[in-house]
């Protein structure tokens, strides 16, 4: 199977648990901001948890190698700062909006028409950006077991538990409000 | 499905994408190839010279694929399930602006422009950042996924003020 067919399959099976999740709506978006519906919150840290011990499993046998974004506080902070204040509007985040318009809630099309124009922009700017934003605060692709200077599987364990307790007060309130 | 479920698949889902390609999900550099296709009609020989269409080819590559995958995905789940339908003003937008369709699209692209410009800025999306970064135990995504909810609840809770203050 070719690259881009695996992507596709990968992407469909995706597509299917976003949808199945309830993930891909604007009311679930929302309400995690609004602290009414945490849906997303289970979604993601379940999946980063099962995703963090099988990539460090295969990583630890050799088969496979980490791509680690580069942390520079110019670009990650105000650009995850300025994403957070888009996906308040839109209710949508990029991969969701693609489920969103699967399901028929079409005013994802706007946002990603919006997302297309928006990417353009980027484009146009990007020579002034690199040489300002994208240079402040550059710590390099670091991780935290690089940070700690420990192995990666304390600071997975650790993680792994302050996301249970997170998840665990969550169910605990939500019982509590009903 | 149990969002926990759901999430838990994602997540070995992503495991054996990389293992399979050694692609990490993400979403936001497709919207970049996608302008830069769009752009090349017109201008070619000025997409050709840009640095940023350099660094992200306009061409059709596994993460768009992946994208185009999610919305089937998304529509055959749909379908089969019957909760395909179709809508253009989500249930709390409409308690909050009223049902008009025309400023809930308006507000939505706004939305998208803002979404991918910092997405680029920040070099990923909730995918990239949140769940392939995140995974990887990148300080970048940790720091990304918090920024992401920072700036939305703040947004959020701005945009839904007048409604909780009644």
């Amino acid at each position: 199977m070719s690259i881009e067919v695996l992507g596709l399959v990968t992407g469909v099976i995706f597509g299917v648990l976003l949808q199945r999740a309830r993930v891909c709506r604007y009311d679930t978006q929302i309400g995690v901001l609004l602290f009414r519906d945490f849906t997303i919150v289970k979604f993601m840290l379940s999946a980063v948890i099962v995703g963090s011990v099988g990539i460090y499993l295969l990583k630890d046998q050799g088969l496979v190698t980490l791509s680690v974004k580069p942390m520079i506080m110019g670009g990650v902070v105000i650009g995850g700062l300025v994403f957070g204040a888009g996906w308040a509007l839109l209710g949508y985040c990029p991969a969701t909006s693609m489920a969103a318009v699967g399901e028929g809630r079409w005013d994802a099309v706007g946002g990603i028409a919006g997302m297309v124009v928006g990417a353009s922009i980027f484009a146009h700017m990007y020579p002034l950006i690199r040489k300002t934003l994208l240079t402040w605060g550059d710590f390099g692709k670091i991780t935290l077991p690089q940070v700690f200077k420990t192995g990666h599987w304390p600071v997975l364990l650790v993680w792994a538990a302050v996301a249970l307790v997170c998840l665990v007060l969550i169910e605990y309130s939500e019982r509590g409000v009903k | 499905m149990n969002p926990y479920w759901a999430g838990a698949l994602a997540g070995a889902l992503a495991v054996f994408s990389v293992l399979m390609t050694g692609k990490f999900f993400g979403a936001s550099t497709t919207f970049v190839r996608a302008a830069g296709m769009i752009e090349k009609v017109f201008v070619p020989e000025r997409v050709a010279g840009m640095a940023y269409y350099v660094k992200e080819a306009p061409k059709v590559e596994w993460q768009w694929m992946f994208l185009i995958g999610i919305a089937l995905g998304s529509f055959v789940a749909a379908l089969v399930t019957r909760s395909f339908a179709v809508s253009f003003v989500p249930g709390l937008w409409r308690e909050r602006f009223g049902p008009g369709w025309g400023k809930r699209l308006c507000v939505a692209f706004i939305g998208g422009v803002i979404v991918i410009c910092g997405a680029r800025l920040a070099d990923g999306c909730p995918s990239g950042h949140g769940l392939s970064g995140v995974m990887q135990l990148a300080v970048s995504g940790f720091v990304a996924l918090v920024c992401f909810f920072i700036g939305g609840i703040i947004v959020a809770r701005s945009v839904y003020a007048k409604r909780r203050a009644r």
